[in-house]
């Protein structure tokens, strides 16, 4: 079977700076050389301190950033060749939820505007009672009550802002979810509420996702496959269970070893007494 | 004997929508050399306790309603903007989470790290600079004689947090409050400056604060951890008993919602809603609306009280939240 998304020895550089009569730094090698396929239905974890790459990486597969070389293809059509008017359509089958949900909706909509537009970017034609019973659908589905429709962003808490963000991404019915660290910016007990949420949508939807994350804990817990990203290159990759618990890569064991763990002290979860 | 003794700090915020009560009736103490931690979601007053004891927050909108806190003698509720002034910055130093936002952008490092120095020792900037150097150095900046004559966008996320702590520790302070200090950084760079808190605090003897919403750290790093919610404090423990023993619901809940602790494929425990607006607070426990499927059991009538159910692990006494068998 042909992954749904494929990455090609995929080279992102940006030009580096330029002297009037020096010769010029070398062009910095944001992406370096990144090969991935995701599966259908698939969950890849992309770990990497900040700065190495993970999210001109996202950018490049939006095709909001040309690639240098290499190719990005998607059901086997490589999408850098499309002209601009395919372009547009088949990003439609590729949607992004952003870290900082304040910051990713427009504030002067309404709920049910947001929701709107981004079904129309599917369905122009689909307006009256069955336009509204779609943005419903979409509501309950990422568990907003519809009664939110005529709210806007500020009234809503961050926890319900990133589910508002999750809708829209789902409205155009992607095919891949890239979801660019969606729960850093999120409380503990609204994190886990969240990626709940992201687990019942694959499975219901059966939807692909790149899900790039710093938290080694969050990743191990939601993703299928882990790919970790050292400046601009992909240095190890494999099922999370055995990456995480087996590292091979001194990157990925100094990442592991850094990140605090509550293991030490802890009992495992199932023993805790439950609540009543 | 402890060097910070807050007891009964009520603060609030007189807003257009009405009073805020960001913390009400918040006791802890810190002995002296130790890291007590304060855990909890945002808004839940953790933040606003430590700004309320340094004399940081803004009145009018916020008013401290009561409490105490005294430390070397002095109530630092009580004390003028003068008389705090003596104390911030040389016995009690603040670093925050942004060091980015917390650096003056257009003064040099070396500039920054002398302020404290001139205004506390009344050092001329030219006696200052061995101590500069001293200190840049001790927070493990190479080269100090040259970084301290850049600026602070010349540093990385990590470096200016390093320049914060060698600022905030130069005067060799008794306490250091630390909100969200690694919060903005890489785990590998958290690990660095937590080691690094860590090293300074053995070396000069000062007690840490530390503020954070993540368990993880405070596992860690912390001696004793109190975990806040909706302005107060559920449940205060030294961190053995806290993560071996947690008896309040809302801490059970947050450890079982870390994901790095939960099986594979399974579905992560949740709290159900949102923390409580503290504008509208009913009496009573405050945790009892996400309380599932204890909340029926919650305390209404009156707030729960800390009562003592092991040494040194106080708990909220509400009969909804307290872990059954206990008390």
């Amino acid at each position: 079977m042909t992954p749904l998304l494929q990455l090609d020895s995929v080279h992102v550089h940006f030009p580096g700076r330029r002297g009037l009569f020096a010769p010029g730094s070398p062009p910095f090698r944001a992406v370096d050389g990144v090969s991935l396929a995701i599966a259908r239905g698939e969950i890849l974890g992309l770990v990497g301190e900040s700065g190495c790459g993970k999210t001109t990486l996202s950018r490049a597969i939006m095709q909001l950033q040309p690639v240098t070389s290499g190719r990005i293809l998607m059901d086997d059509r490589e999408l850098s060749a499309l002209p601009p008017a395919d372009l547009r359509r088949a990003r439609l089958d590729f949607q992004m939820v952003f870290q900082d949900p304040y910051a990713s909706l427009n504030p002067r909509l309404t709920i049910f505007s947001t929701l709107a537009e981004a079904i129309h970017a599917r369905r122009p034609a689909l307006s009256g009672p069955r336009l509204h019973s779609e943005v419903t659908t979409l509501m309950d589905r990422v568990g907003l009550p519809s009664s939110a429709a005529a709210r806007y962003p500020h009234e809503f808490s961050g926890g319900q802002r990133q589910r508002i963000a999750i809708a829209r991404a789902l409205a155009p019915q992607p095919k891949l979810l890239l979801a660019d660290e969606p729960v850093s910016a999120l409380d503990v007990s609204i994190q886990s509420q969240i990626l709940n949420l992201l687990l019942d949508l694959r499975r219901e939807l059966d939807l692909t996702m790149l899900f790039i994350s710093h938290d080694l804990g969050v990743v191990r817990f939601l993703a299928d496959r882990v790919a970790v990203m050292q400046s601009g290159q992909i240095v190890e990759s494999g099922s999370a269970e055995a990456i995480l618990s087996h590292p091979r890569h001194p990157y990925t064991q100094s990442l592991l070893a850094a990140a605090p763990g509550l293991s030490r002290l802890a009992r495992p979860p199932e023993t805790l007494p439950p609540a009543h | 004997m402890p060097i910070l003794d807050v007891s009964n700090l009520r603060v609030s915020f007189h807003t257009r929508n009405g009073i805020v009560r960001a913390v009400s009736g918040v006791s802890l103490s810190v002995p002296a050399g130790s890291t007590v931690g304060i855990v909890g979601e945002s808004g839940s007053g953790k933040s606003v306790t430590c700004f309320a004891l340094l004399g940081l927050l803004p009145s009018p909108p916020a008013r401290i309603e009561s409490g105490s806190a005294r430390f070397g003698g002095h109530d630092l509720l009580q004390l003028t903007e003068k008389e705090l002034r003596r104390i911030r910055g040389r016995r009690i130093s603040m670093i925050f989470q942004d060091p980015m936002t917390s650096l003056n952008p257009c003064l040099r490092i070396g500039s920054q790290l002398a302020e404290p120095l001139q205004i506390h020792e009344g050092l001329s900037r030219r006696d200052a600079e061995p101590r500069i150097i001293a200190a840049l150095a001790s927070v493990g900046i190479r080269n100090p004689e040259e970084r301290l004559r850049q600026y602070p966008h010349e540093f990385s996320g990590g470096m200016r947090q390093r320049v914060m702590i060698a600022m905030a520790l130069i005067t060799k302070p008794e306490l250091l409050i630390a909100d969200e200090p690694t919060t903005a950084l890489d785990v590998t760079i958290q690990k660095q400056v937590l080691d690094l808190i860590r090293e300074r605090q053995r070396a000069l003897g000062t007690a840490v604060i530390l503020v954070t919403h993540d368990l993880a750290v405070v596992s860690e790093t912390c001696d004793h951890v109190h975990v806040m919610y909706a302005g107060r404090i559920v449940e205060s423990a030294p961190v053995q008993a806290l993560f071996q023993s947690p008896r309040h619901a809302y801490t059970r809940a947050l450890m079982r919602s870390v994901p790095a602790l939960q099986p594979k494929g399974s579905v992560l425990h949740t709290i159900p809603g949102t923390p409580p607006d503290l504008a509208s607070l009913a009496t009573g426990c405050a945790f009892r609306p996400r309380n599932v499927p204890g909340g029926h059991l919650c305390l209404t009538g009156r707030d729960p009280e800390l009562i003592e159910i092991a040494p040194g692990h106080f708990v909220q006494n509400c009969p909804g939240c307290l872990e059954r068998g206990a008390a």
